[in-house]
């Protein structure tokens, strides 16, 4: 270790970290939490069945919007434009690049990632095992600079999530509705904190006092900003849990508790 | 009740040095800045150590114990149990001097290269008007008590000595951030910010928010939008276009 915090001028000491807390623990909780909702997702995402509830109108955020020919009848909210698509291509292949797009280069996800799954560092005052760092200012992560354009799709897809969760009130009400109404809340609570709707709300302004409004919009985005790391994780739970239990009812495995 | 404590204190300098055990008394009340001080009184009088307040707002005696940058004046000893114990080393991202000081000047060479708060100049000091509104952002940086616990713990430079020459450090890049949102700061701060201070350095990992004895959001007050206010300019062809058609000054 010649580098770092073994370079000649610095302290004479060999060990990476003198922490003697569980420092390891929260990048592999991490990890782990990463882990299981990119498996979730991957083998539901390319499913291709169990995702649409015609009785009640539910449909999986998984599959939203659901745009080609192979979508089961009724899911299709906003048409079909797109052909029968082969067994490969996920049906919600029109979102959900973008939706993954969105976290990925979230703030929160980064300091989320770069931590547990590059050790860059993997915890603070210990020693990362990279030789070199170049930080974001080289391809490919010079492209997190775009995370404002996956913020605008995370937009209009959230208007998609809502949509859909709203047309499934008109069959009655479930405990299904419930979820995805949560869901739809959560999702947008997760949105409209991210940095970079803070920073075009009213963050990018050098004078508060010309612009009331938004700096009304500013407080209110980052009175939400302080949970964005809760509203993230939170929205993954939520994610997975609506989609299971749409799978669940759609396969039968489960009914539908109806309310009215 | 006092007790003896386990300590382990880091002593030596540039050339060679090491951890050295001691036991020394522990009472009611005490940080670990106090048993620091004990030590030099009753065992190892020569021990260096930076200190200045005990109040945790001169930001002198920043260390690290058990591998985490503390200020000793505000690391108490009731947080350790009687067992346990105790390391303390000099700032392990800095070149060391002596026993637990180290030679900070990389902060002070980094501070120089910041064009200082630069008001229209047409204004006259005394003239100087803003609302409450406007500043509050930049106040907030300013409860800084520049104990470079944020530099300190940055793997930036922490783990990559090459990149000192390149990147400013967290408390460096929230001052350009602290003038770039002054009302009355006519300065373009934020090229400057990203290529000559190394704000693409920082993959935004937070530890410099962890260790701030200040409680200050670094992160998520300065350096993402000045991030955001970069992407502004370099990575949003939108955004410049605007800036363009409409003409947009700083508003």
């Amino acid at each position: 270790m010649t580098s770092g915090v073994g370079a000649p001028t610095r302290a004479s000491i060999s060990a990476r970290t003198l922490r003697t807390d569980r420092w390891w623990l929260p990048p592999l909780l991490t990890n782990l939490g990463l882990f299981a909702f990119v498996a979730y997702a991957t083998v539901r995402s390319f499913m291709g069945k169990w995702y649409w509830v015609e009785d009640y109108g539910y449909l999986t955020p998984f599959y939203s919007p659901c745009l080609s020919e192979s979508c089961l009848p009724g899911s299709s909210h906003f048409g079909t434009p797109l052909p029968e698509l082969p067994g490969w291509i996920p049906l919600g292949f029109v979102a959900l690049p973008f939706l993954l797009g969105f976290r990925l280069t979230c703030y929160y996800y980064r300091k989320a990632y770069y931590r547990s799954v590059w050790q860059s560092p993997p915890a603070c005052a210990v020693a990362e095992p990279h030789a070199s760092y170049s930080g974001e200012t080289r391809l490919p992560l010079i492209v997190q600079n775009a995370h404002r354009y996956f913020f605008y799709v995370a937009l209009l897809v959230s208007v998609v999530n809502t949509y859909d969760a709203v047309v499934a009130l008109t069959h009655g009400l479930g405990v299904g509705n419930l979820i995805l109404l949560t869901n739809v809340v959560l999702l947008w609570a997760y949105t409209l904190s991210c940095h970079s709707c803070r920073h075009i709300a009213g963050g990018r302004l050098k004078h508060f006092s010309k612009h009331p409004v938004r700096y009304r919009a500013w407080t209110l985005v980052s009175k939400l900003n302080v949970h964005h790391m809760r509203l993230a994780w939170t929205t993954l739970g939520t994610l997975v849990l609506t989609d299971l239990y749409v799978m669940l009812v759609a396969s039968g495995a489960i009914s539908d508790l109806r309310i009215f | 009740m006092p007790y003896k404590a386990k300590f382990k204190v880091w002593r030596g300098d540039a050339e060679s040095g090491e951890l050295r055990d001691f036991l020394v008394e522990v009472n009611e009340g005490e940080v670990v800045l106090d048993i620091i001080h004990r030590l030099q009184a009753t065992q190892a009088p020569d021990l260096a150590v930076r200190w200045n307040c005990k109040a945790g707002k001169c930001g002198s005696c920043s260390a690290e114990i058990n591998g985490r940058p503390r200020l000793l004046c505000m690391t108490r000893m009731s947080t350790f149990t009687e067992e346990e114990t105790v390391t303390v080393t000099p700032m392990r991202t800095f070149p060391v001097i002596r026993d637990l000081v180290t030679d900070v000047s990389f902060n002070y060479q980094k501070a120089r290269e910041i064009p200082s708060f630069t008001p229209p100049a047409d204004l006259a000091p005394g003239d100087y008007r803003m609302q409450q509104v406007d500043v509050q952002r930049s106040q907030e940086f300013r409860k800084c008590i520049e104990c470079f616990l944020c530099q300190n713990t940055c793997h930036v430079v922490r783990d990559h000595e090459e990149n000192k020459e390149a990147f400013s450090g967290p408390r460096f890049l929230m001052r350009a951030a602290e003038l770039e949102f002054h009302p009355l700061d006519t300065a373009d701060r934020v090229p400057s910010a990203q290529e000559d201070h190394g704000l693409g350095l920082c993959n935004i990992t937070k530890c410099c928010t962890e260790v701030c004895p200040e409680h200050i959001a670094i992160t998520d007050n300065a350096l993402i939008p000045m991030k955001e206010r970069v992407a502004d300019r370099k990575y949003d062809p939108v955004v410049w276009l605007g800036s363009k058609i409409f003409r947009r000054s700083k508003t």
